[in-house]
């Protein structure tokens, strides 16, 4: 009999959360983390298999069976060393990787029951060390090379770290007045702290990396002026999809209706919620309804619920399983009672006299084939117009590439959508010049964002070796 | 930090700043604009560049105080620094030889008119200057304008100097011919400029400071309508062809904040630190 074989644990152990009508109300980090005895029992989960699966999920390439390995062993100090040796922002990752779809979708454990939750693993380990503070990595002796990396975001932290690692000089040029990019103008305080941030960011600082504030590269200084006048040896560009789409239905310029853009950057970098200590207002009314099914539409419908909201409605012009959210911030959202809407469109926004928005007109869809995204394509059902009573509207319907620095570099390949375009190391048409993340791609995920950062800094690395 | 090396009072509550910013002054043309945040804890302001000297490594903008953070900001003094100034932002003005050119100023944005006359006359421009003010106690540079201008008229409001109100210009339109008319100022005072010199399709260009957040395209609060499209006033602006801009649907988007404006600016008035006590 095969009595000798291990019995598996197909129950993941679950997270600790506020309960759904705490946390509606406070902007605290929903989920708590696990505690040790928590970590540790999750990490016995893992098979160790002799050809782990998990790792080709990882954007990064973490190797994630010797992490686990060496968490389960109570040798957390290594654990995170080897979680860091691939991935310089782990505590960021562990919260807002989307790992069903990434190492989780992979490991083996899913076949019978749940994944490993290597997110949660992760989390613990790099909240564990930043609980008992960073030590600094060593670093290779300097090699003279200066490298200017554009965005303090995602794919520009992880490019500057791997590169200073590497014993290059980096300055981070940040156009806003704060560094994290999406990670703080974007996701909100519940999903991922803000002082978790500043952590990975002081954490980076240590690493010798000099972080401008306030500079707009494309107009304080131009890509050619940083390689031709300023001594910079290499550039990165990590500038992120930034720009907000309207939908183009009449009544847009409304009062009242934002884009998600707007809304978020109001309540997470400028803190709205703390208005008037903070000086940046935010006016949120009743009946918010939030246009979009996509993460930054849970982040702003949430938002808006803690704000003070009545109540929130989501509206998706597909139905739910073609969500692009993360499934697990789609149930959050749900459990803490926002209502979702599906195979509905706007049409037009209808303002008072005052010219606030108080109602949308919204049009009845159904699914018809797939579109080029693969998803089934939301087709209008003619005379199927209704209202909605509304007097907030947040727009969150996707972001697109920040155009300044494609304007204003001569001879740098753009696509037609605007992103720049690169190579799988993030080489660019120019000589120096490399790129990665969402001005490549388009808006896509942190982790991949981190990714191409990676792989960005090796190949600039390799160029500037092989350079005279 | 950026230190304000020259602080002066032009009118009441009407102050200028020269701030050292060598990358900013390197960079800056006329028509740009820059984002003052004042300490962490403050608002995204955007103020337009009223002069710059690359040499010194500073620029100039000029501030009314009647929000929370202008207020604040009157307050400090040469030595003192800004947390952070962002720009040089938004497109640089056309600025060539266009012939005769009307420049109609009101209120602070005086200052930076005074920086396009400037370069309006250095490309060989005729300059015909109107200065506007509610008061005659708020006007300023008149001078500086005076001196650079081929002929400069005055108004106010209230009729204390000069014109009443911007109608004279009806005559002065009739009679001559301009071949192009830069505003500056209040939204009300560019619509009103936009009509009269709308019937003598002089092509007007008008510099719109809609409420801003970031600055540079992001966040969208600064969409007008121009000519039936969405524009973004901080990165397709701030310059804008007047006589297709919605003045209407602008004075309303900026109006949507009124009662959270009057409340921070109220309880910074009482408590000075704006928390309210808290």
């Amino acid at each position: 009999m095969a009595e000798s074989k291990p019995k598996v644990k197909k129950k993941a152990v679950p997270i600790p959360k506020q309960p759904p009508e705490v946390r509606r109300h406070n902007f605290n980090e929903v989920a708590l983390g696990y505690t040790e005895e928590q970590a540790l029992e999750e990490a016995n989960r893992c098979l160790q298999c002799p050809k782990p699966q998990c790792i080709q999920g990882c954007p990064v390439e973490i190797d994630i069976p010797a992490f686990i390995k060496l968490l389960r062993e109570g040798k957390y100090e290594e654990g995170i060393r080897k979680i860091k040796e691939k991935n310089s922002l782990p505590a960021i990752c562990g919260r807002v990787c989307p790992q069903e779809e990434q190492c989780q979708k992979f490991c083996v454990l899913g076949k019978v029951g749940d994944p490993v939750s290597i997110g949660r693993l992760e989390r613990f380990l790099a909240d564990w060390e930043r609980a008992r503070g960073f030590t600094v990595p060593e670093k290779a002796p300097p090699t003279g090379k200066l490298v200017a990396v554009i965005g303090a975001g995602p794919a520009g932290l992880t490019a500057a770290a791997d590169l200073a690692k590497l014993g290059h000089e980096v300055v981070i040029f940040e156009a806003l007045h704060l560094p994290g990019g999406v990670l703080v103008y974007g996701i909100p305080e519940f999903r991922l702290p803000k002082s978790i941030v500043q952590a990975e960011v002081d954490y980076i600082k240590k690493l010798g990396v000099e972080l401008k504030l306030g500079y707009l590269i494309g107009r304080t200084f131009t890509i050619p002026e940083l390689l031709k006048e300023r001594g910079f040896d290499a550039v990165f560009i990590g500038t992120g999809a930034g720009l907000p789409q309207f939908l183009g239905v009449p009544g847009e310029n409304l009062g009242g209706i934002y884009s998600a853009n707007e809304f978020l950057i109001r309540v997470n970098l400028m803190k709205a919620y703390a208005f008037p200590e903070y000086d940046t207002p935010i006016r949120i009314g009743k009946h918010v309804v939030v246009i979009g099914g996509g993460n930054v539409a849970m982040d702003s419908a949430r938002s808006a619920l803690r704000l003070g909201a009545e109540q929130v409605c989501i509206v998706y012009r597909r139905s739910r399983e073609e969500m692009p959210a993360r499934k697990e911030e789609i149930e959050n959202a749900e459990e803490e009672g926002i209502i979702c809407k599906f195979l509905a469109a706007p049409t037009r926004f209808i303002g008072d006299e005052k010219g606030w928005v108080k109602q949308m007109e919204c049009i009845q869809m159904e699914l018809g084939p797939p579109d080029a995204s693969g998803r089934r394509r939301p087709v209008p059902v003619k005379g199927s117009e209704f209202l909605m009573d509304t007097d907030t509207v947040i727009i969150a319907i996707g972001r697109t590439p920040n155009p300044i620095i494609q304007r204003t570099t001569e001879g740098l390949e753009v696509t037609k959508w605007g992103t720049i375009v690169a190579d799988e190391n993030g080489k660019t048409s120019l000589e120096g010049v490399y790129a990665g993340g969402d001005i490549v791609t388009g808006e896509a995920t942190v982790i991949s964002a981190m990714g191409a950062g990676k792989r960005a800094a090796r190949a600039i690395h390799e160029y500037l070796m092989s350079k005279k | 930090m950026y230190k304000i090396v020259k602080a002066v009072e032009l009118a009441p509550k009407i102050k200028l700043f020269e701030v050292y910013a060598p990358q900013i002054a390197e960079k800056a043309c006329p028509g740009q604009f820059i984002i003052v945040i004042i300490d962490e804890k403050g608002e995204r302001v955007p103020l337009t560049i009223a002069g710059y000297d690359a040499d010194k490594g500073t620029i100039t903008f000029v501030f009314n105080e009647v929000g929370k953070t202008t207020k604040q900001l009157g307050l400090l003094k040469e030595g003192d620094f800004i947390a952070n100034i962002t720009g040089p932002l938004g497109n640089p003005s056309e600025i060539r030889s266009f012939g005769k050119v009307l420049c109609v100023a009101g209120g602070v944005m005086i200052a930076p008119m005074l920086l396009q006359v400037k370069a309006l006359r250095e490309t060989g421009n005729t300059v015909v200057t109107v200065l506007g003010a509610r008061i005659k106690e708020l006007l300023f540079f008149k001078e500086e304008m005076k001196a650079l201008s081929h002929r400069l008229y005055v108004a106010t409001d209230d009729g204390s100097e000069g014109y009443q109100g911007m109608d004279f210009l009806k005559d002065i339109l009739a009679e001559e011919r301009f071949d192009r008319c830069i505003a500056m100022g209040p939204v009300p005072m560019l619509k009103v400029v936009c009509d009269l010199t709308k019937p003598y399709k002089i092509p007007t260009i008008v510099t719109l400071m809609p409420i801003m957040v970031d600055g540079m395209g992001m966040c969208g609060v600064c969409r007008v309508n121009v000519g039936g499209q969405m524009k973004f006033g901080c990165v397709d602006g701030p310059e804008f062809d007047g006589h297709l801009v919605d003045f209407d649907g602008l004075i309303k988007r900026q109006r949507m904040f009124l009662p959270e404006e009057r409340l921070s600016a109220l309880l910074w008035e009482l408590g000075g630190c704006g928390c309210g006590g808290k």
